[in-house]
């Protein structure tokens, strides 16, 4: 059966290391899916492009046909590679611009696998104390394993910060092992289609009925 | 087909001048613009309920009758009347009140408001938005059309043996459109009753309004009310004309990039493309405006925000010649070829009494009092009714 990632990256410059770190997540979401003798489509969105549609729909209350068709791709998908960068200890205000602009209940049940990168190794725990309740509240379905890396994880091929933590492209393929396990025991989600937002979900005469 | 302006009431800086009107000034050049758009021929003129700065307009049927008063043939109505915090009593007394003193040239439009805090302001909790707006309408709708009411509900004192007054004029209610955005249940209340559907459509890409009104013409089908296409539906929209396209685009563009909705965000030409706000010529207008039943199928009502965003008022009213001399005559010819002939036109007085069989008085006189004993029929009005 094909699933279908959606690969959000909330990179900010070009190259951009968290759309680096994003592609390799998904790469090892793919092999882990194959491995689990799934077929695997990648789709990439980087909110970059999408960002000056973002600030508008904020400000507007709806999305360019853009950026609706970028959120579609995101909340269709089979599960969720996330990356973001950490600015001052949490997610980059980008990133959070278009979880805001998600209809309410979009990504409810989805299988994310999150990750972030961050000048220094200090920012770490902005992965668990403020990127992973953020998709609790979003009531999606995040994996264990998060994936961080500071600058100097790219600059070290055999490991990371110190010799007693697990070496970055361990680190990935755990997370997308784990996430490829969530997904492939999963219906797919495209299947049912995006939520209506014009079916209602009441009787009107039992509204009347108060 | 109807055509008319809405007005939001908001008093916003001139952006080209940095000069803000008063409340007073704003309100007077409102009772301007209504007169201007009779004498232009326009059939419309509605006006939104706000309860804080910076809008002006708290009591509609106020500014609406001094208007109905200064006009001869101008349809009035609200756009909206908050159908949550208003007592449902009070609407039904103020607007009968006004239909009479109109002879009959008043409708009005159901909203909920998009200000979270007005629900405190009139003792009401925002949680309870849609079951308010179900309620209260629902004895609105009793109110104007039983003479006595027993009623009780969740949200405000039981009414016993209550009669609203005065009656509706000639028996008949006025008409009633649901205004909503993107809430299904508003669709399907309007559905429900067979009442009008007014997609404010204005900040909203074409896509979506066509969701809603499909929605609502679908469910006023499932309840009886006829074919989908008799369905009774209006829109709203947002022009800027100017002879040139170019001249339109430069001097509207200052008023764009800072208007409180959508100033600071999209580009002008990025919004227009997105929405119905059409920024040119008369006949750019006229183009896009007779595409929008393209999208929704032949309707009843078209109303066009033009006074906002700090537009000062002699420019209002130049918008208004152009609207009533230009474009309208030419969309009413244009929207009228193809129109099948089972699609209803947009309610009036009139035509609702002749559909009820001719008006009636419908007074309700009382039972007499403690004070008098009498009930308040006039002299000689025939057997006077002795009550106790």
């Amino acid at each position: 059966m094909s699933r279908r990632i959606a690969v959000v990256s909330g990179g900010l410059r070009q190259p951009s290391s968290t759309r680096l770190l994003a592609d390799r997540m998904a790469e090892a979401v793919e092999r882990a899916l194959r491995e689990a003798g799934e077929d695997a489509v990648l789709d990439v969105v980087e909110l970059r492009d999408h960002a000056q549609d973002l600030t508008a729909a904020l400000l507007t209350g709806f999305a360019t046909e853009r950026l609706t068709s970028a959120l579609e791709t995101i909340t269709t998908a089979d599960g969720l590679v996330a990356v973001t960068p950490i600015f001052s200890g949490s997610y980059s205000g980008l990133f959070k611009n278009a979880v805001d602009v998600l209809e309410d209940g979009a990504l409810e049940g989805m299988p994310v696998l999150m990750g972030a990168t961050a000048g220094t190794a200090r920012h770490s725990l902005a992965l668990e104390h403020a990127v992973r309740p953020l998709f609790s509240y979003l009531r999606t379905i995040t994996v264990p394993t998060a994936v961080f890396a500071a600058t100097e994880d790219f600059g070290q091929a055999a490991g990371s910060t110190t010799g007693d933590v697990v070496p970055l492209g361990a680190r990935i393929d755990r997370g997308a092992r784990e996430l490829a396990a969530l997904v492939a025991g999963r219906p797919p989600r495209g299947a049912a289609g995006p939520r209506d937002p014009f079916a209602l979900t009441v009787n009107f005469e039992d509204l009347l009925g108060g | 087909m109807q055509f008319g302006i809405f007005s939001v009431s908001d008093i916003t800086t001139d952006p080209t001048t940095g000069r803000t009107p008063g409340e007073g000034e704003r309100l007077k050049a409102v009772l301007a613009i209504a007169a201007k758009a009779e004498e232009v021929g326009l059939d419309v003129f509605a006006l939104g309920e706000h309860h804080n700065p910076p809008f002006f307009s708290s009591s509609p049927t106020t500014t609406l009758a001094y208007v109905a008063a200064r006009t001869e043939r101008l349809l009035l109505s609200t756009a909206t009347t908050l159908i949550t915090t208003n007592d449902p009593v009070k609407i039904a007394e103020d607007y009968a009140m006004l239909q009479h003193l109109a002879d009959g040239r008043v409708d009005l439009m159901m909203g909920r408001g998009n200000t979270g805090p007005v629900y405190p302001w009139f003792g009401q909790d925002i949680r309870n938005g849609i079951p308010l707006a179900v309620e209260n309408y629902a004895l609105l709708h009793r109110l104007w059309r039983e003479d006595v009411v027993d009623w009780q509900g969740r949200f405000r004192t039981p009414l016993q043996s209550f009669t609203s007054t005065p009656r509706p004029l000639d028996g008949v209610p006025p008409f009633v459109w649901h205004g909503s955005i993107r809430s299904p249940e508003i669709a399907e209340q309007a559905a429900y009753y067979g009442d009008g559907f007014f997609h404010n459509n204005i900040f909203w890409p074409i896509s979506h309004t066509q969701q809603m009104v499909a929605l609502y013409r679908r469910r006023f089908e499932h309840y009886g009310h006829g074919a989908a296409d008799r369905a009774i539906v209006g829109l709203g929209g947002q022009v800027f004309m100017r002879r040139n396209s170019q001249d339109a685009k430069r001097e509207f563009r200052p008023y764009f990039d800072n208007a409180p909705v959508y100033g600071h965000g999209p580009s002008m030409e990025d919004f227009t493309e997105q929405t119905p706000l059409t920024v040119g010529s008369p006949q750019e207008v006229i183009d896009r405006y007779a595409a929008m039943r393209d999208h929704v199928g032949d309707y009843q009502r078209q109303l066009f925000l033009i006074d906002h965003a700090g537009l000062p008022l002699g420019t209002v009213l130049d918008q208004l010649e152009i609207l009533g001399g230009e474009v309208v005559p030419v969309l009413r010819k244009e929207l009228a070829v193809g129109r099948p002939a089972h699609v209803p036109d947009a309610p009036t007085h009139a035509a609702r009494v002749a559909a009820a069989g001719g008006g009636r008085d419908a007074t309700v006189h009382g039972a007499g009092d403690d004070v008098t004993g009498a009930s308040p029929e006039p002299a000689g009005a025939g057997d006077p009714r002795v009550t106790r």
